[in-house]
């Protein structure tokens, strides 16, 4: 039996490390890549919590997200082959129109 | 014997994560993020969630990963890989990692109610069987409202990456 605290740690050490790709990282692909990681640490603690409370819910949340991180990262990665084609960077300074 | 295995699988999905962050090469940072995935099924399924665990290997390292290594294929990534952090001005982020790190572990470790609960009486039983119900029954409108984002989001990213016509 795996006591609670050590999934939530989990949950925290590998959302850190994933927030850490995200901010240090100029690379889009890896950017996103790193947002994946985010997303699974969540899921790991809804699946810990679910387990915990006995509790179906948190595996439906789980299911969920994995559901919509399917459906972003289809955008986000054609979204990416037309800047690629457009502006040939793969740099995140480099994308600022949108700043106004 | 669960709690041995749980420490292999965090450590070694803790280890592959920080090789994501770090490594230079966009494909080498996918093959890492595979690799934590992996370890992450793994350790749902010591959580009782095996289905969770082969929809984890089906659609992350199954189609995510693969959908983003055949980008990586796509494009042209020489002086991408050559950079590999902002080269000032990476102090404020270290410090939000930081703080946002050590305010997690105190909230979790401070709350009395993660040492002290005990957990739920093993499930056992047909779970597999009672949470297609549950999906189907409870959550009917929120699951057709996910299929129809996938539907959408299918469409978006064929509509993005057309060629423009003319």
């Amino acid at each position: 039996m795996v006591p609670l605290s050590w999934s939530v740690l989990l949950g925290v050490v590998l959302f850190v490390i994933g927030a850490g790709g995200v901010l240090l990282r100029r690379n889009i692909l890896v950017v996103l890549m790193s947002l994946e990681l985010l997303l699974n640490s969540v899921n790991i603690n809804f699946i810990a919590f679910g387990r915990h409370y006995d509790d179906f819910r948190g595996q439906i949340f789980a299911i969920f997200v994995i559901a919509i991180t399917a459906a972003e990262v289809a955008v986000a990665l054609g979204i990416l082959v037309a800047l690629v084609r457009n502006k040939h960077t793969l740099k995140v300074d480099d994308v600022t129109i949108m700043k106004g | 014997m669960d709690q041995g295995f749980f420490l292999l699988f965090a450590t070694v999905s803790v280890i592959t994560a920080l090789m994501l962050v770090v490594a230079r090469n966009p494909v080498h940072s996918a093959l890492a993020l595979m690799a934590c995935f992996l370890q992450i099924s793994a350790i749902f399924v010591l959580l009782e969630a095996p289905l969770l665990a082969v929809i984890q290997i089906f659609v992350y390292v199954g189609a995510i990963m693969v959908l983003f290594l055949f980008v990586i294929m796509m494009i042209d990534m020489r002086e991408a890989v050559l950079q590999r952090f902002l080269p000032g001005g990476n102090l404020p982020a270290l410090v939000l990692l930081v703080v946002l790190g050590v305010e997690m572990i105190v909230l979790v470790f401070w709350s009395d109610s993660f040492s002290v609960a005990t957990p739920a009486t093993a499930g056992g039983g047909d779970t597999i069987r009672t949470l297609g119900t549950t999906l189907f029954a409870d959550y009917l409108l929120p699951f057709e409202a996910a299929s129809v984002i996938l539907l959408v989001a299918l469409v978006g990213a064929i509509v993005l990456a057309r060629k423009e016509p003319g």
